[in-house]
């Protein structure tokens, strides 16, 4: 009468349709199915670091004519000669100053407005809000001429140059740290302070102590994105420079009459120098863990 | 901020661990809603005291109140002798377990066990954390990130993080609702064998009624920013004076009836033409129309035609069983069409009864309470899991 689990287990498998192996279409449709997410991940990557490797291969490169456009021949002689050039020295060194300073003002000021924005409700916020976005959905041309309008109005034309550039360049990398400091405080869980000041600490201490740490990586990524949007403005600062030059004007300048594969060294630093910002609390963070 | 050092409050009882925490005449306006409505408790020191109620009821608030994470719109709170009402969260002895733990991410476990005791400026941090740690079992723990934890570790840390403060008063915000259930029956042991070693005043929000029913000496049931009733957790649940509370704390049969007398001891009631008794003492109506409330664990079933003496007893015919093995539960069907349910232990070798039966129902009268007739008869029936 009663039936052995051997039994029922053949019994239960003679019911079943009969086994199948999936065809090659099957399988290859599967395949393709299953990695198709990967190969547009790949093209897309692809599609975004080909230039930049364009850029450093072509520092290597000692071009046949004036243009830097055709592979001649491979040196390292762009490399090792990129500081001889004045002209190039100059430009990156009052890039590089200006991004310093116009990243420090605008980072001090974005955050407090951030702060104010996110942690405080006050008449007008929403319109402060705005206002905050404007300068970043605004044609960079038409900033540009405008700011120039208001320096020749206010009888600066005369003194255009590095305090004009930073001035400009300050106005529009705050709007970018506000936006990315915000986000960071929007994502803040306000338990955490209200944890902090139920175990006895007062408002400055929370802040110091709770508050500050967790935002700053948020302060950091603002930096960093304010640096390199006013190390790379080209089109603003063009209208606010005079005389200065700074390094995209320089490469602009440049093209004209042939960009010198320097430029490609300079590109390809800043490129590893941004590399190497990024990479380097994950690095650090693996290096403590093990 | 008014700084106020007033004593008018009642004597200080403090004997070691923890002091009373007064709540005197508390409201608390968020516009024109009214979250906590003139709310007066006493909870004694030592006690582990649970506010429980459904969400939205103002449980947490008044905890926050407490906390001084809120700030009350009217009355006082008072902690031993001390008015906090209008102390910031940072000047009062009392420390909060928060809901979903909020640790700190940035710091290990040993920091932010250590914590309060940085701020309040202790000589010995080290050995008191390291001491903490090892009550709390995570002693090895204490060099990872809180993320690196799992919920029912994470739940010790803020417990710890509270508890080494030795607050007059530990607040628990839901501390529990995070977890799963069998790690969250492992807790409530957990955290009552704590409670028991450090004798601190635990005040526990929950809305979960088994969870308040196992930890807690005092149960305040809160509904619409009130209190319905107040008292040990067996006190409540057998002799509940709300329909709320006997609906909100287990499962009540509510049947309407009415008293024909209720003097001396014993009350008699008229129950669809039927004669029952109850102790006078377990009338909570002022009215002659009222609900006639039986748990449904009191209730026995048998078949019909089945003698009973002396106790309150209706026909019916069993509309639904479910053998859930430990018991079967029943539906019945009374003559008038209401339904009530029934547990029965399964103590018959026969098996249960079967659906379409006729069957009599009986109780002790002793089991029987009356309530308001006038109050909804499924007020915090509609219980959802989840939180606030």
């Amino acid at each position: 009468m009663t039936i052995t689990i051997d039994e029922r287990r053949e019994q239960a498998l003679a019911a079943l349709p009969p086994h199948r192996e999936p065809g090659f279409w099957a399988r290859a449709n599967r395949w393709i199915r299953t990695h198709l997410v990967q190969f547009f991940a790949a093209f897309a990557l692809l599609f975004m670091f080909l230039p930049v490797m364009i850029v450093v291969l072509f520092s290597f490169n000692v071009p046949a004519g004036r243009f830097n456009y055709n592979w001649n021949q491979f040196s390292t002689i762009a490399w090792t000669n990129v500081w001889q050039d004045p002209q190039i020295t100059d430009a990156v060194k009052l890039s590089i100053e200006i991004a310093l300073l116009s990243t420090t003002v605008s980072v001090v000021l974005g955050t407090l407005i951030a702060f104010a924005i996110g942690r405080h409700n006050f008449r007008g916020r929403g319109g402060i809000n705005l206002l905050i976005f404007m300068p970043m959905a605004t044609p960079e041309v038409v900033m540009g001429s405008s700011l120039l309008t208001l320096f020749v109005a206010a009888q600066l034309e005369g003194s255009l140059g590095f305090a004009t550039i930073t001035v400009a360049h300050i106005m529009f990398c705050i709007s970018f740290v506000v936006v990315t400091v915000k986000a960071r405080i929007a994502g803040l869980d306000s338990r955490l302070e209200q944890a902090a000041m139920d175990l006895y600490a007062d408002e400055r201490t929370t802040f110091m102590k709770i508050t500050f740490p967790l935002v700053l990586p948020g302060i950091v990524a603002a930096a960093l994105l304010a640096f390199s949007l006013s190390f790379d403005d080209f089109v603003i600062t063009n209208f606010t420079s005079g005389q200065a030059v700074t390094f995209p004007m320089f490469v602009w300048g440049a093209n004209t009459r042939g960009i010198p594969p320097e430029a490609n060294v300079v590109g390809a630093i800043m490129f590893i120098i941004a590399l190497v910002v990024v990479l380097l609390p994950e690095v650090v963070k693996r290096v403590r863990k093990s | 901020m008014s700084e106020q050092t007033t004593s008018t409050a009642a004597p200080d009882t403090t004997t070691g661990g923890g002091a009373d925490l007064h709540i005197v005449d508390v409201t608390k306006r968020f516009g024109s809603f009214k979250a906590v409505d003139d709310l007066t408790l006493t909870i004694p020191s030592g006690s582990f005291f649970a506010l429980l109620g459904p969400s939205g009821c103002g449980k947490t608030t008044t905890l926050r109140m407490v906390a001084g994470l809120e700030e009350p719109s009217a009355g006082r709170i008072v902690i031993g002798t001390e008015d906090v009402t209008h102390k910031k969260p940072y000047k009062r002895p009392v420390n909060t377990v928060f809901q979903s733990y909020a640790l700190f991410p940035h710091l290990d476990i040993f920091e932010n066990v250590a914590f309060g005791l940085r701020r309040s400026g202790s000589k010995d941090v080290r050995n008191e954390v390291e001491a903490m740690l090892e009550l709390v079992e995570l002693s090895t723990y204490a060099r990872r990130k809180p993320t690196q934890l799992s919920g029912g570790q994470q739940q010790r840390v803020a417990v710890a993080r509270a508890l080494i403060n030795k607050p007059e008063v530990l607040l628990l915000d839901e501390p529990l609702g995070a977890l799963d259930l069998k790690l969250r029956r492992q807790m409530q042991i957990e955290l009552k064998r704590i409670q028991t070693d450090v004798g601190i005043t635990f005040v526990h929000v929950t809305h979960d009624q088994e969870e308040a029913m196992t930890m807690a000496d005092t149960i305040a049931v809160m509904n619409a920013g009130q209190i319905e009733q107040m008292g040990a957790p067996m006190e409540l649940y057998e002799n509940p004076v709300t329909t709320f509370v006997a609906n909100f704390l287990g499962q009540s049969n509510l049947i309407k009836g009415e008293l024909t007398g209720r003097a001396g001891g014993d009350a008699t009631l008229q129950v669809q033409g039927q004669r029952m008794a109850m102790p006078t003492a377990r009338v909570h109506s002022d009215r002659d129309e009222v609900w006639v409330g039986v748990r449904p664990e009191k209730m026995q079933i048998s078949r019909a035609g089945t003698p009973v003496e002396g106790e309150n007893s209706m026909t019916g015919v069993v509309t639904d069983a479910s053998y859930i093995g430990v018991s079967t539960q029943y539906l019945v069907n009374l003559p008038w069409g209401q339904e009530v349910s029934i547990f029965a232990q399964n103590l018959s070798t026969e098996g249960p009864l079967s659906a379409g039966e006729d069957v009599v129902l009986h109780w002790n009268p002793a089991h029987t309470f009356a309530l308001d007739a006038t109050q909804d008869a499924d007020a915090g029936a509609e219980k959802v899991e989840g939180d606030e």
